[in-house]
């Protein structure tokens, strides 16, 4: 006999069972991540007060003092501005089962090519010097995803191994063109380029501070991904590909289609974040050119259920866990190893309550 | 001869860890579970068998408790994913940053220290012989139990009752749970198994590889364990292949630039990435037979309602 | 969590704060910040600063606050950081990566008031000064003890990243390794990356089997080390005196001392003296310095080194004295003259007896 169907906990005739919802409430939607946090904050409490921290002060000092000004604000949209990008670009193929993680090189591509752009047009540029940078960043970002694409639809290599791979070749790639061709001519042969000229970099949204109008190229992607998934027919078919495979063949989709379609998008964003970091924060090219954004967008993706506004709310939670566990180290004298602890828990907790969204917990 | 031989050892010993993880996550992907902690799994196991191994100074307690810090590790991620139905892609990334940081902090104190290797099981007299001897007779346990373990899950995947089950949950976790098979016992065995495999990659790192402990020292193993489920289409025996492959692209580029071929290093050090892209499209032009492989529910939350 | 408790949890926190403020500001203390491009337990580049930064605590009990930042991809967040240092009211920060030159810049340029000190770079302003080590000197003795002690003539090179520091250490060593074995070659293996003990032992053992039996490092863990111990050659370390890894097998390291530079701007800043500058010390001052010899060593072989070590220290050796041909034949530095420091900054060619081939304009 098979044991009785979800059971999670069981004491002594006390039992839980989960009921899968057919529909969730309102309120649930907004409570859980209430909840979430509430159960991080006290986790939280608990681990800084074992490492001797006052838990008040620290959970301050994580979530709070890091946004308590302007600066923190901008800031944090510097950080989320490509995790969300990404991760929007991603989502659609995550609907459709199609497994691009290697959105980290195609964000190296990305700005390869939008900083090949810049150093080109150093000093001979103009308005239209951005528009084709990030035409390159995204022409970029495409042709490197067109390489896993081609490769599944026609040779039927699985696209996690290659785009994972493809990352660590791009990698190296940009470690060559700094340590070679595209180093700083008056840089003593160091290993970047030379910083942008003004035409190349990307105006700020505020004087004085960071934050670019590449948050326009989000708030323009996320509501392109929300009429793709619920007015076309094409996110149709992704949601369809995705649930049922063997439905989406019946019903005639392409699946090479699928493929391309999703990893092309999914290239393109990551191409084009690239292309507004070297162009926006760092201003030049250099050996590291993301601290893993590519990565990081994969979980923003899937906290943010693979839905266009979560996606946009799941990166501002990320980016904050990131500035946040920074500022811990400036304020707290909390290593760096505690941030990462801290932000692996946040994640469990925000994962785990959803949960009550899909499901309710009935006693019997 | 002799240098053929040192070359094949080396090969093997750098395939070792990526070959362990590997398996652990083939096992885990063949239930139908997704686990991308790999990296933060190796991390505790590496940590956790150097700690112990250090206070002990008995390298096997160490082996122990990296495969056990792997098991542990792995049961907080089968309780998100199994009982709290948690996305496993997100879970796993999740448990990666947690293995990062908690490695991180356990190894503070163990940073600069030294300890003996983990010992070679040598057969006096065999062992000496020429090539044969330190190819075949050289080696750690961990090496020997890598492979004997690649060989016995090939068996129970493909020819026990066991490995029918394995597969019948990552297959489609409806029907084996119609079937009255419990497809989250035998899921939350795969997650453990990986979890305690992933450690032994870890603490072969931490204990034989390069022993001593320093802080994010698997330096993206995890993932490349990752590709190589993938490589190995779900089977053990070609996954063996793929690591000692990859081990053995490594090494060649590592040769080929201390022989001064004249490209800059960059491009030679792309070529284990490359090698592993060209060996797996010549592989996979079958597509019927790698679709036999993948399980079909893979990453999937199940719950019976659904 | 309703909204009140919420609301109550966020009034306690701030008042918890402004409590432990209030106490932070009764004290006058010299605050001096680190930020580092790795983990402080990378056992190499970061924690020999952040070694620096203990002594500076040492060295002003009670008179100074010290904070750091690890793990600081260099990119997008660095300036970010460094801009929170300087709000949270440090005096004096030290960036301790090449990839924080443009972030420290900035920062400086919006916070006059604080010190900056970039090490590595070669960019300064009022507030910013930099500094680095002339860890080719230690090259060029390690070159001359290899030279003496190689029985086959091959020494491996593992290296992380092509960028002129390491080459001008290959080129160094290469040249001092030359002047007492002129048949020598080094083999150099880049393994593209500061920190991966796994590639740096694999590279390690590529090299002895090409028939290397001496190896040296420009890479931050002591793998190499280990693998020559196993292969019972010699080996020398880097950052950190490594001979715990390998007793038999180290000769000596060449060690990254920032103690006394950091102690020294520190106490400029409390005695308000400090000013912008550019600082390259070796030898001379023990930034640069060289853990014990291993007793293995012969007496005329320690005896080279230490000569070399104190003709450095004198002024009367360079390790970039010429004439010094490159490898494709090109006269560098001609006859009876030293390199200049922008040249041995910028070095981007091999000096002949160096296997491979750099990256090209």
């Amino acid at each position: 006999m098979p044991p009785k169907a979800g059971v999670i906990l069981a004491k002594r005739g006390f039992r839980l069972r989960l009921e899968a919802r057919t529909e969730t409430p309102r309120w649930l939607i907004y409570a859980t991540p209430l909840l979430a946090l509430a159960l991080t904050v006290l986790s939280g409490a608990g681990l800084f007060a074992l490492l001797g921290v006052d838990p008040l002060r620290a959970l301050y000092g994580f979530f709070i003092e890091p946004i308590s000004d302007l600066y923190g604000w901008t800031e944090l949209g510097v950080k989320a501005i490509p995790l969300a990008l990404i991760a929007l670009g991603l989502s659609l193929g995550f609907r459709a089962n199609v497994w691009n993680i290697g959105a980290e090189g195609q964000l190296t591509i990305g700005a390869i090519c939008a900083g090949g752009v810049a150093l080109a047009l150093w000093n001979s540029g103009g308005w239209w010097s951005l528009p084709l940078m990030a035409l390159a960043g995204l022409c970029g970002g495409i042709a490197y995803a067109a390489i896993p694409a081609l490769l599944r639809t026609q040779f039927n290599a699985n696209e996690i191994l290659t785009s994972l791979m493809l990352t660590y070749v791009a990698q190296l790639f940009l470690s060559y063109l700094v340590t070679g061709p595209l180093r700083d001519p008056d840089g003593f042969n160091f290993p970047q380029s030379r910083p942008f000229d003004a035409d190349a970099l990307m105006p700020p949204v505020l004087e004085g501070f960071r934050l670019h109008w590449g948050l326009l190229a989000v708030a323009v992607a996320a509501v392109a991904a929300q009429a793709v998934l619920t007015r076309s027919l094409l996110g149709y078919r992704l949601t369809v590909t995705g649930l049922a495979p063997a439905a989406a063949r019946f019903a005639g989709f392409s699946a090479p289609g699928i493929i391309w379609t999703c990893l092309l998008i999914g290239g393109g964003c990551a191409g084009l974040a690239g292309m507004l970091e070297v162009a926006g924060p760092i201003g030049q090219l250099m050996p590291t050119v993301s601290p893993g954004y590519g990565f990081t967008a994969i979980i923003v993706a899937f906290l943010g259920r693979l839905n266009p506004l979560g996606i946009c709310v799941a990166a501002l939670v990320l980016a904050l866990s990131y500035i946040g566990s920074e500022a811990a180290q400036v304020t707290l004298k909390l290593s760096a190893s505690v941030g990462t602890v801290f932000q692996g828990l946040l994640l469990f907790f925000v994962l785990a309550c959803d949960l009550l969204l899909l499901y309710r917990i009935r006693r019997e | 001869m002799d240098i053929a031989a040192s070359i094949l050892v080396a090969v093997m010993m750098a395939a070792t860890p990526l070959l362990l993880a590997a398996l652990g996550e083939l096992i885990t992907e063949k239930a139908g579970v997704l686990n991308l902690g790999i990296e933060g799994m190796m991390l505790v196991g590496a940590v956790c068998a150097f700690a112990v191994a250090y206070k002990t100074g008995n390298a096997y307690f160490g082996v122990v408790a990296g495969a056990l810090a792997g098991v542990t590790l792995a049961a907080f991620f089968a309780l998100l994913v199994l009982v709290l139905l948690t996305n496993q892609v997100a879970t796993g990334l999740a448990l990666t940053l947690f293995g990062i940081g908690l490695s991180a902090l356990i190894g503070k104190g163990l940073v600069g220290q030294p300890i003996p290797r983990l010992p070679l099981l040598s057969i006096p007299g065999i062992s000496d012989l020429p090539v044969v001897g330190p190819l075949l007779f050289g080696h750690d346990l961990l090496v020997y139990l890598s492979l004997a373990l690649t060989f016995l899950a090939h068996r129970i995947i493909t020819r026990t009752r066991l490995g029918l089950t394995l597969r019948a949950v990552g297959e489609s976790p409806h029907v084996a749970h119609g079937l009255g098979l419990s497809v989250r016992r035998v899921q939350l065995s795969a997650i453990l198994i990986g979890g305690a495999l992933s450690g032994l990659g870890g603490a072969y790192l931490s204990l034989a590889y390069t022993p001593m402990w320093a802080e994010n020292m698997t330096s993206g193993r995890g993932w490349i364990a990752l590709a190589l489920v993938v490589f190995g289409t779900w089977r053990p025996l070609r996954m063996l292949a793929g690591a000692y492959l990859f081990g053995a692209m490594t090494l060649a580029q590592l040769h080929l630039q201390g022989l001064g071929v004249p490209i800059p290093s960059q491009f030679l050090s792309m070529l284990p990435y490359l090698a592993t892209i060209l060996v797996l499209v010549l592989m996979s032009r079958d597509a019927v037979r790698i679709k036999l492989n993948a399980p079909a529910a893979l990453g999937k939350s199940f719950h019976p309602d659904r | 969590m309703t909204s009140r408790t919420l609301k109550a949890f966020l009034l306690g926190a701030v008042a918890a704060l402004s409590l432990s403020a209030g106490a932070a500001l009764a004290q006058d203390k010299t605050k001096v910040a680190f930020v580092y491009v790795g983990p402080i337990g990378d056992h190499g580049w970061s924690y020999r600063h952040d070694e620096g930064r203990l002594a500076i605590e040492k060295a002003f009990p009670g008179k100074v606050e010290t904070t750091y930042v690890e793990s600081v991809p260099e990119g997008a967040d660095a300036e970010r950081v460094i801009q929170q240092l300087a709000a949270k009211g440090n005096n004096l920060i030290f960036t301790t990566s090449f990839g924080y030159m443009e972030p420290t810049l900035k920062v400086a340029a919006r916070n006059p008031k604080v010190f900056f000190e970039h090490a590595t770079g070669f960019k300064r302003a009022a507030n910013v000064a930099t500094y680095a080590a002339r860890f080719h000197e230690g090259r060029t003795v390690i070159g001359l003890i290899a030279g003496k002690m190689t029985k086959t003539g091959v020494v491996g090179y593992i290296a992380s990243i092509p960028i002129p520091e390491v080459v001008s250490g290959i080129n160094a060593f290469t040249l001092a390794l030359k002047s007492v074995r002129p048949d020598a070659q080094v083999k150099v293996i880049y393994v593209n990356s500061w920190y991966d003990p796994g590639k740096e032992a694999a590279a390690a053992k590529a090299l002895l089997d090409q028939g290397a039996d001496i190896l040296t490092q420009h890479t931050d863990s002591p793998a190499p080390i280990q693998v020559a111990e196993e292969r019972g050659v010699y080996a020398f370390g880097q950052a950190s005196d490594m001979s715990k890894f390998g007793p038999k097998a180290h000769l000596t390291s060449i060690i990254d001392n920032w103690d006394a530079y950091y102690i020294a701007r520190t106490k400029a800043v409390m005695d308000k003296t400090w000013k912008s500058g550019d600082v390259w010390e070796g030898f001379d001052t023990g930034m640069v310095a060289l853990a014990p010899y291993n007793a293995v060593l012969p007496k005329d072989v320690v005896e080279l080194a230490e000569t070399a070590r104190k003709d450095i220290i004198a002024g009367k050796r360079h390790s970039f004295t010429g004439p010094i041909v490159d490898k494709d034949g090109k006269e560098r530095v001609a006859a009876g003259k030293t390199a200049t420091n922008p040249e041995i900054l910028s070095m981007d060619w091999y000096v002949q007896g160096v296997s491979g081939d750099l990256p090209k304009k």
